[in-house]
């Protein structure tokens, strides 16, 4: 039972609880749901010694007020926002220690649209079909199945114990953090129905500027530019929808779909935007810029790899030491735990989603075990 | 079957063009299929009326040896089920419940009268589940009443909206976005997240539109759902 709790007092322009969202259960028509940009909610996570997965504040343009209960650390990651602590600036993308009775208040974003609050323990509200993710179309999970307001008190996990948390930041190497502009190049793999498609209607995808739609939502961005022409016509017999599906109706506007997506849909989808493109889409505010470059699937693959690379490396620098007793190391996807002294430690459960206490008898002082995290990606 | 990628997190593998119940008898026998034969890297699937779209970790398994491996699987159809449910959908039709009626009507070119009789006169066969929680993909629509979907779909469609979309019928259980001509609209409660099961209607069953009389008997089980004493009638058929 938890024990910690956070109190909104004011909820932000769009503040939502976000995890990577809820899977398993598109065959029954259930969206998945989950952080538009889930690269900065599990860096966020990392830099409060949760699992990656945990379930976090989604933040949209303009940012909470939030009084902490008790003591707490917390990580904003994603677009630039002004974020204060009672009075004084604190940095983004990097752990904020937080006493009981303080006011974070995060400001409106200066440049892309969300970010991540992550709070050591996790936002604790119920898993549905086991999220924690808001579905605002379904109106359930998350908190009461709907945007935060005003007043609103949420649960917060039981969090590690860590013992230092100084180097919980970037390491060299990498960027603070980046820059979003008004201008976004987003790579797509065509398909799966580009054979629906003239030539010149793929051409012109691949060559226009289009802008970004004030409809645009969690469920998919609208936007506007040359019309994408169809070879025989925009409908065809409904079938799956893949996240960053860039749908093309009768219109000839492409709607990019996105965390809120159904799961199956009638138009045809001439491309699909790749995986490691689709956080800095959701970055776009509506007036932005947007233009396409096709890729392959091998190469979409590859810059998936240089992105998890780059967690893992944020991974291995933060400093989990999480009770000063333990020690933990992490290589890939492995983690190796060192426990000095035996009895109860804090450790990411295997599941990847949730922190648990476990007790540990049968190790001895020194003695090394291993256990594998699975990759919160999925 | 073919593969076709959709983006590099996901591959749909694609058994036709058409609702046909053997093409979807063959959809959901693969899906069992790849349940059964524990790829390494598949995360979930979604089965439809006539593909299944398989997402994969790639970190796990390339496109190649997904591919590979769902080729080497015996994929055939399921014997068809002998007996099976039919779920009442108590509908009313028209009016601003259903304001694509008279477009259907006039592309059909027949009386609303014909189309609310010629929609609610068959037992639908509920292919797939999809779109949106609880939402039966149904097949069986009469070749007159097969429209268009709208060139732009509406932004907010009411939970219970029943449509029509080119050779396809279904109802909306919650409010969703849409490119479906809407015809009708039940006070159903098709999805509940924390019942189990969390959909009345599932793949397999038949569905049957039921015309309601006037405003008054939609308001009447509309209130019966809402204070929860209202269960949908289900027969069973064969």
């Amino acid at each position: 039972m938890s024990s910690q709790s956070i109190e909104l007092i004011s909820a932000g322009l769009l503040t939502t609880v976000q995890d990577l969202g809820r899977r398993g259960y598109q065959r029954y028509g259930i969206p998945v749901c989950g952080a538009l940009d889930p690269v900065s909610l599990r860096i966020a996570n990392v830099l409060v010694g949760n699992p990656e997965g945990e379930a976090c504040l989604e933040i949209t343009a303009l940012g909470p007020t939030i009084r902490f209960i008790s003591d707490s650390v917390v990580a904003l990651v994603g677009a630039d926002f002004k974020i204060d602590l009672d009075g004084r600036e604190v940095r983004t993308w990097e752990s904020v220690e937080v006493s009981a009775g303080s006011i974070l208040s995060i400001g409106a974003a200066s440049d892309g649209l969300r970010a991540y609050l992550a709070i050591a323990g996790g936002i604790d509200v119920p898993p549905v079909m086991n999220s924690r993710s808001t579905d605002l179309k379904g109106v359930f999970g998350g908190f009461e199945g709907r945007p935060l307001q005003d007043g609103d008190s949420l649960p917060v996990g039981d969090s590690p114990h860590v013992a230092d948390w100084s180097q919980r930041g970037l390491p060299a190497g990498i960027s603070r953090q980046p820059t979003f502009g008004q201008e976004f190049q987003i790579r797509v793999v065509l398909g799966p129905q580009d054979g629906e498609f003239t030539q010149t209607g793929i051409d012109t995808m691949l060559t226009s500027e289009y802008t970004v739609s004030v409809d645009s939502d969690r469920m998919g961005y609208r936007l506007e530019g040359a019309e994408i022409t169809h070879e025989r016509g925009p409908d065809i017999v409904s079938d799956g929808t893949a996240l960053g599906s860039v749908q093309v109706p009768g219109s000839g506007q492409p709607i990019i779909l996105l965390a809120d997506r159904g799961t199956t849909g009638g138009y045809t989808k001439i491309a699909t935007v790749i995986a490691p493109d689709i956080g800095l889409l959701s970055q776009a505010l509506p007036g932005a810029k947007v233009r396409f470059t096709a890729v392959s699937v091998e190469e979409a693959h590859e810059a998936q790899r240089e992105q998890e690379s780059m967690i893992r490396e944020i991974k291995s620098h933060v400093d989990l030491d999480l009770t000063g007793a333990v020690s933990v190391r992490s290589e890939g996807s492995e983690v190796r735990v060192v426990d000095e002294s035996g009895g109860r430690i804090a450790v990411p459960d295997v599941t990847g989603s949730r922190t648990s206490t476990r007790t540990i008898s049968t190790i001895a002082d020194g003695e090394e075990f291993e256990f594998e995290l699975t990759t919160a990606f999925q | 079957m073919r593969f076709l990628p959709a983006g590099d997190q996901a591959v749909v593998v694609e058994f036709g063009s058409v609702i046909d119940p053997e093409i979807n008898a063959l959809v959901h026998r693969a899906a069992a299929a790849i349940d059964a034969s524990d790829i390494d890297g598949v995360l979930e699937m979604v089965p439809t009326y006539r593909s299944l779209l398989v997402y994969y970790d790639p970190l796990e398994v390339s496109l190649h040896e997904l591919q590979e491996q769902i080729s080497g699987l015996a994929i055939v159809a399921d014997e068809i089920r002998d007996e099976f449910r039919i779920v009442e959908i108590p509908t009313l039709y028209g009016g601003e419940h259903g304001p694509d009626l008279e477009f259907v009507a006039q592309n059909a070119g027949m009386a609303e009268s014909e189309v609310i009789a010629l929609h609610s006169g068959t037992d639908y066969l509920v292919y797939t589940m999809g779109f949106s929680p609880g939402f039966p993909y149904l097949g069986g629509l009469d070749m007159r009443l097969h429209t268009p979907r709208l060139p732009s779909p509406r932004t907010l469609i009411p939970a219970g909206s029943v449509g029509i979309a080119e050779t396809q019928t279904g109802v909306y259980p919650v409010a969703s976005p849409g490119g479906w001509r809407l015809i009708g609209r039940s006070p159903l409660r098709l999805f509940d997240p924390l019942a189990s099961p969390p959909t009345v209607i599932n793949a397999g069953d038949r569905v049957r539109f039921v015309p309601l009389d006037d405003e008054a008997a939609y308001d009447d089980i509309d209130r019966q759902v809402k204070e929860g004493t209202y269960s949908a009638i289900t027969r069973v058929g064969r």
